[in-house]
């Protein structure tokens, strides 16, 4: 994947003088220190990342952390103390005010944690208005925006104004505005945190599902770590204004770099969070002979007495050597087809945990993990599980 | 005799220097009017003759046609029969009580002024908006300008223009623009960030930020700053008639002269009658373009 936005040692002081507090920070002032013998307040301190084309990049913290504050710097709503911001190529803080209006008119549309709607404008005026900035035609953008109000799920609400929808549907508008420009990057500052619990799952589980399709580049804000790890394909994790990880969320729910994150991390139900792929081990248990006495020797060799048998199409079943030695003194040169092979239900990479933890327990020889490609990737066993869901447990205890 | 100590007796500037002070400045002011006052009293020309031609009009039409115009407009923007079919009475009683032609240099006096103070004071209140810097110096301009005695901005205004109905209208805008320029600024602050950031975030430049969110969501409070702006007029019709501007004002002030307490009160419930119509119909305008922020939905 090619890289779209590229920060590099990015510095915002919030004050009378950040030039001047600049060099304190530089000298090694810490947050608190700047705060109360300079009256200045350090809002993000020596941010370096990537982000990929395609991807969703979640920054997560608690208020006050400056995720908020990185996100606007992005699209330059607030100008960096210090620091490089490059997006596509583009060194946002080269732009001149009109280069910059048609930079964030095509390059990028944001979603806000209260929306951000024009009240006195209906929901399709709403949803077009990027458009209508752009200075498209009125039955242009009216028709595009009919488009995203269907994919949203807002059929007949046209005419109303903001003031007489849901905070779910107002939402809705706000996103299906954020993708009426066509734009790249989506921003998304809290975008679901104003909502109920189930409005925002629902409004997730949609996000999931537009992305599939529409492949753009979201940042996404929240201070939600559920919300961070069910969404985000990377995740950074700011602490004070400053980058304390950055990773996968199955690296950041195992190896949390800091107490503080893994002070975030104890409370999480990984069972919902992981997914199979992250937990699995490497499948030693492979069974690929043709004949009874071929496949008898592969299973001598491994640890277990049981394997997955593969065949040219892929993942087949479970052989037992139990069966594979009666069988043996019968016919040596049978196919292992006949009647040796068991079906054994395989499990998804992508399954989350919880969802096969049912099949785990009820089974006798740990679950074949295969791909949609019909290969084995791995095998799950009940000690897998044990292991990695334990772990919370003794640590929320 | 002993010397006053300055402890018992306010240490007073003397009274020749007072008096040199004012005669020079006086002079000075008398001596610019001399020179300036009629390419001054130019300038205004188009306006003195905007004002004349709409009085004019509003005297030569026929009674019943300006009344019918009138109570159209009303309807139109308050969409409400009891209203406007009350100021149609109040105009009728105007008329019987031989007020008409008074009402309607008033009425014409108050929509010009209304007009203008709309026409400088919301560019004036949306610069203040933009700029800390020019909020802290327009306020205490305002400030003087409401506090100041209007009599004592008449002397230099009349000085300057002699008397007429450009004097008179000067001293009025003066007097009622305020409340526009501070609702303005007032409503223009008020406009919630995250709207006015999401319309920067798409890429509005200043003119669209102001047209398409600032300007329309501070509607409620402007409105009522001209609203405001209307009433303070009408007030200052009566102060404006000393220097001649006609109307009803002038009957009021021959009533104090004269103590006639009968004609003072026709005139003065008059200029209560006009006020009611601007007043009343200006707010069921406002009110019905914000429709939208009436939420059946909480």
């Amino acid at each position: 994947m090619s890289e779209l936005i590229s920060v590099r040692n990015l510095y915002k002081v919030f004050g009378k003088n950040p030039a001047k507090a600049m060099t304190q920070v530089r000298s090694g002032v810490n947050k608190q220190e700047l705060l109360t013998d300079h009256n200045h307040s350090l809002g993000l301190k020596d941010i370096n990342l990537t982000i990929d084309r395609g991807e969703i990049f979640v920054i997560m913290g608690l208020s006050g952390s400056g995720k908020s504050t990185l996100i606007r710097h992005f699209n330059r709503l607030i100008d960096p103390t210090e620091g490089e911001i490059i997006v596509d190529g583009i060194d946002v803080m080269k732009l001149r005010p009109k280069e910059l209006e048609q930079f964030r008119r095509k390059k990028m549309a944001m979603v806000f944690q209260r929306f951000g709607l024009l009240p006195h404008r209906s929901v399709i005026e709403n949803i077009s208005y990027g458009l209508k900035i752009q200075g498209v035609k009125k039955a242009e953008r009216l028709e595009k925006a009919h488009q995203w109000l269907e994919t949203v799920g807002l059929n007949g609400y046209e005419e109303q104004y903001p003031s007489q929808l849901s905070g779910g549907q107002q939402q809705r508008v706000g996103l299906a505005r954020a993708l009426c420009t066509d734009a790249e990057i989506l921003l998304m500052d809290e975008a679901f945190s104003a909502l109920d619990p189930l409005i925002r799952s629902e409004m997730q589980d949609q996000l999931i599902e537009l992305q599939a399709s529409l492949k753009k580049t979201i940042v996404f804000i929240t201070h939600d770590l559920d919300e961070a790890l069910r969404l985000g394909d990377r995740i950074a994790i700011l602490k004070d204004g400053e980058l304390v990880q950055l990773g996968k969320p199955e690296e950041i729910l195992l190896n949390p770099a800091t107490d503080y994150v893994e002070a975030f991390v104890k409370d999480v139900n990984r069972a919902r969070a992981l997914t199979v792929e992250t937990v699995m081990q490497a499948p030693v248990n492979r069974i690929t002979a043709s004949t009874i006495g071929e496949a008898l020797e592969q299973m001598k060799k491994i640890p277990e007495r049981y394997g997955y048998y593969v065949s040219d199409e892929g993942y087949q079943g479970v052989v037992l050597q139990d069966t594979l030695e009666k069988a043996v003194q019968t016919n040596a040169e049978a196919s292992l087809k006949e009647g040796m092979v068991e079906e054994l239900e395989a499990v998804s990479p992508d399954a989350i945990l919880e969802s096969v933890i049912p099949d785990t327990l009820e089974t006798d020889y740990p679950l074949p993990v295969v791909d949609e490609e019909g290969e084995l990737q791995g095998e799950l066993s009940r000690s897998n599980l044990i292991e990695v869901l334990g772990e919370t447990s003794r640590q929320a205890a | 005799m002993a010397e006053k100590s300055w402890l018992t007796e306010f240490p007073e500037m003397d009274r020749s220097d007072l008096i040199s002070i004012r005669k020079t400045l006086d002079g000075a002011y008398r001596e610019f009017s001399r020179t300036y006052g009629d390419s001054i009293e130019a300038f205004f020309d188009p306006l003195l003759s905007f004002l004349s031609g709409f009085e004019q009009l509003l005297l030569n039409s026929p009674w019943w046609l300006v009344l019918g115009v009138i109570t159209g407009l009303v309807w139109l923007a308050s969409r409400s029969w009891k209203l406007s079919g009350a100021i149609a009475i109040a105009l009728l009683a105007i008329g019987y009580f031989g007020m008409w032609e008074d009402t309607m240099r008033t009425l014409s006096m108050i929509t010009v002024c209304t007009f203008m103070a709309i026409l400088l004071g919301i560019p004036i209140g949306i610069l203040m908006a933009r700029s800390d810097r020019v909020q802290k110096i327009v306020t205490p301009i305002l400030d003087v300008m409401q506090t100041m005695p209007a009599f004592v901005y008449l002397i230099p205004v009349v000085m300057l223009l002699g008397i007429g109905k450009i004097p008179g209208l000067i001293a009025v805008i003066i007097y009622a623009i305020p409340p526009v320029i501070r609702l303005t600024n007032l409503g223009i602050r008020l406009v919630d960030k995250e709207v006015l950031e999401a319309s920067t975030a798409y890429g509005a430049s200043p003119l669209q930020r102001l047209v398409g969110v600032q300007l329309p969501l501070a509607m409620p409070n402007i409105m009522a700053g001209i609203n405001q702006t209307i009433m303070m007029a009408l007030a200052m019709v009566v102060i404006a008639s000393m220097i001649g501007v006609k109307g009803l004002g002038q009957p009021v002030l021959k009533s104090i002269t004269n103590q006639y307490f009968t004609l003072g009160l026709l005139n003065g419930l008059a200029i209560v009658a006009l006020a009611i119509m601007f007043d009343r119909v200006s707010q069921a305008w406002a009110k019905r373009s914000q429709q939208h922020l009436e939420s059946p939905h909480v």
